[in-house]
């Protein structure tokens, strides 16, 4: 398969009064078309910030990338002109944010937003613009799409907006999607409908797909593959079934661990100690030491690469085999 | 756990909706609450699931009396909550205390740990004399897992988990009966939200509580919960112990939910049916009539528009000594396993 998006040794600081805020340290990851890679992380671990590098929407100051490069399509984007990256962003790469209250514009209709895509990247004129509006509305199944194509955002419920934030992504039919935590401001009942909706177009237009997540359970059937990244490192990669059986990282072992599960009702649950590092003292070796039941000496000095554990896998953790087998 | 501790029975809250602006004329009401009855018993958590809208927020508020009840009773030890006001009422808050969702905006930025673990003590200075207050207040942190020495600290300077458990402090000063949580865990990032879980349940054991646990994650309230109930629009429609309802729904709303709920396990969902409703919950304003759900539930015929379905045992699974014999408001309940027991 063709490598649609690679990211190699990103690096991503905030500069603020406080202190430099390490937010991404050198994460690798790659998409092939029609492929989903799920990105799985805490507040803080670095997962929208990468994303935010990746489309060039970086708040920059105080942002800034320090190192690292991103190609998408064989392309270096980094080095790209800014007008460049604009053609880029919408055509061929777009993002789907997690409240798509506040991503659209609330006193412009759904119509002329959607429109809007037509008439800036495809030279199209108002009217032809509208009717593409309207099959777009359509394909995502909002109902009445016809009727409801010059309502306003605050007409739809959270589900129908989040709908148009999709129908909005896939407009220019894009190569890749960034989705950051599309479902997590809605409904169980309506996160199920919107993940199905999401999976199927990708399905269809075979593009390559980076779901942002903090839910295991999401991503669970719709991922091919996982990353998991904490305190802005990836600390583990697998195909989406195996990470769920034989987790290789002590971090993902205890997230998995501790989530309730609907099917089992257990009693104490386990809960992983301590808090998550503040990105502006980052603990030495290997981050997650201050927290992790095998920590032992040499985590606390010696930072681990990502090991290879098996085909396809990763684990940036000194004792993955211990963690593997036990 | 025979004693009913908070008798609930009839609820109603209706907020009016309202035209012109110098002559108010009511055009209509959200039915927030309509016609809510359970129990919550001594020493047990009740959990209340259902999706945003459904009015569970609104009960726990009429259950504090923030809201007044349009009618219905709430009954605290055979007293009538929704009809007391001053110091009677100020009387029975003191027992039944309440857990906010967001430990950002339901701590006051300006106050420092201790005042705000501390404040109910200022209402109720009779549950510890000034002397005693600081003490008290560092036990409390201790109680929760904090550091007494934080006393002086203030919000900003605790993480989010740690601001919850600042909450749960504040909840517990007055050694109340009763503890209402409203989304307690769901601002919280997952490895944090494992340590409050469980810092809940050891503190229930230890000052035997009753919780009543408001979420809407399917799978922290089976956790937690030894009953549960199931609102959609308003209504209660099924509730029962944790085994009723996870494992023997009757409910197809409850089913629908359950089903949907996402499982980290691949293996396990490979085996689960997955019921996608369609459409949107529908206006409180304007519910449909007879049963609420039958815009949206695939069993639904000509009896559920004309006949509300009531809450109770339904008539075919009635002296059955079967898990599926709970309560249950659908005309044509019958057993699904959606979830795959382990």
């Amino acid at each position: 398969m063709d490598t649609l998006l690679d990211v190699r040794d990103l690096h991503v600081e905030f500069r603020t009064r406080d202190g430099v805020a390490k937010a991404v340290n050198g994460v690798n990851y790659s998409v092939n078309a029609g492929e989903t890679l799920a990105v799985l992380g805490e507040s803080g671990s670095g997962k929208s910030v990468t994303a935010q590098a990746i489309m060039g929407i970086l708040d920059s100051p105080p942002g800034h990338i320090t190192r690292g490069r991103i190609f998408f399509q064989g392309a270096d984007v980094l080095s790209l002109h800014r007008e460049a990256r604009r053609v880029l962003r919408g055509a061929r790469m777009a993002m789907i944010f997690q409240d798509a209250l506040s991503a659209l514009n609330p006193v412009l209709s759904v119509g002329d937003q959607l429109g809007e895509m037509f008439v800036v990247h495809r030279g199209l004129s108002r009217r032809d613009a509208r009717a593409r509006a309207v099959e777009l509305m359509d394909r995502v199944r909002i109902p009445a799409a016809r009727q409801r194509v010059g309502d306003y955002p605050h007409q739809f419920s959270g589900g129908m907006r989040q709908r148009i934030m999709i129908a909005m992504a896939m407009a220019l039919e894009p190569d890749l999607i960034i989705a950051d935590e599309p479902t997590t401001a809605l409904d169980v009942t309506v996160q199920a409908q919107v993940m199905e909706l999401l999976a199927e177009l990708q399905r269809e237009m075979r593009m390559g797909l980076i779901l942002i997540t903090h839910d295991l359970g999401v991503v669970a059937d719709v991922a091919d593959k996982i990353a998991v990244m904490y305190a802005g490192r990836i600390v583990e990669t697998a195909p989406v079934h195996q990470i769920y059986q034989r987790p290789a990282h002590p971090y993902t072992k205890g997230l998995l661990d501790s989530i309730p599960r609907l099917d089992q009702k257990g009693q104490e649950l386990y809960a992983i100690k301590g808090l998550p590092p503040s990105l502006l003292r980052i603990p030495p070796g290997c981050p997650f030491h201050p927290r992790c039941p095998m920590a032992q000496e040499v985590c606390r000095t010696d930072e681990p690469p990502l090991y290879e554990v098996g085909p396809k896998r990763g684990s940036a953790c000194h004792f993955w085999k211990e963690t593997l087998g036990g | 756990m025979a004693e009913a501790i908070l008798e609930v029975r009839d609820l109603v809250k209706h907020f009016p909706l309202t035209q012109g602006i110098i002559v108010k004329k009511q055009i209509g009401a959200v039915k927030a609450v309509d016609g809510v009855s359970f129990d919550l018993y001594r020493g047990e958590t009740l959990g209340i699931v259902g999706e945003s809208g459904c009015g569970k927020s609104t009960v726990a508020k009429l259950l504090m009396n923030l809201e007044r009840a349009t009618s219905g009773q709430v009954l605290y030890k055979g007293e009538d909550i929704t009809k007391l006001s001053g110091r009677a009422l100020k009387a029975v808050r003191r027992n039944i205390q309440m857990v906010f969702q967001d430990p950002y905006t339901s701590l006051n930025p300006r106050m420092t740990v201790g005042d705000i673990i501390g404040e109910p003590f200022e209402i109720h200075p009779e549950v510890a004399p000034k002397g005693d207050r600081r003490r008290k207040v560092q036990d409390l942190l201790d109680v929760v897992g904090l550091n007494p020495e934080y006393i002086n600290r203030y919000p900003h300077q605790f993480s989010g988990g740690q601001r919850q458990r600042i909450g749960i402090a504040r909840g517990l000063a007055l050694n109340p009966e009763i503890i209402i949580c409203d989304e307690p865990v769901s601002a919280l990032d997952v490895s944090v939200q494992a340590q409050v879980i469980n810092l809940m349940g050891r503190l229930q054991k230890e000052f035997d509580l009753s919780y009543m646990f408001i979420a809407h994650d399917l799978s922290i309230v089976r956790h937690i919960s030894d009953r549960v109930g199931v609102m959609y629009l308003g209504k209660m429609v099924e509730i029962g112990d944790d085994e009723q309802i996870y494992e023997h729904p009757t409910h197809p709303y409850t089913q629908a939910l359950l089903s949907a709920v996402p499982v980290p396990d691949p293996e396990s969902r490979e085996h689960r049916e997955r019921i996608i409703l369609s459409g949107d919950v529908p206006s409180p304003a304007n519910p449909p009539s007879g049963c609420r759900f039958r815009t949206r539930c695939w069993k639904a015929q000509d009896k559920c528009a004309t006949e509300v379905p009531l809450l109770a045992v339904p008539e075919r699974f009635k002296g059955a000594d079967s898990p599926a014999a709970h309560e249950s408001a659908c005309h044509f309940a019958e057993e699904k396993d959606v979830v795959g027991a382990a």
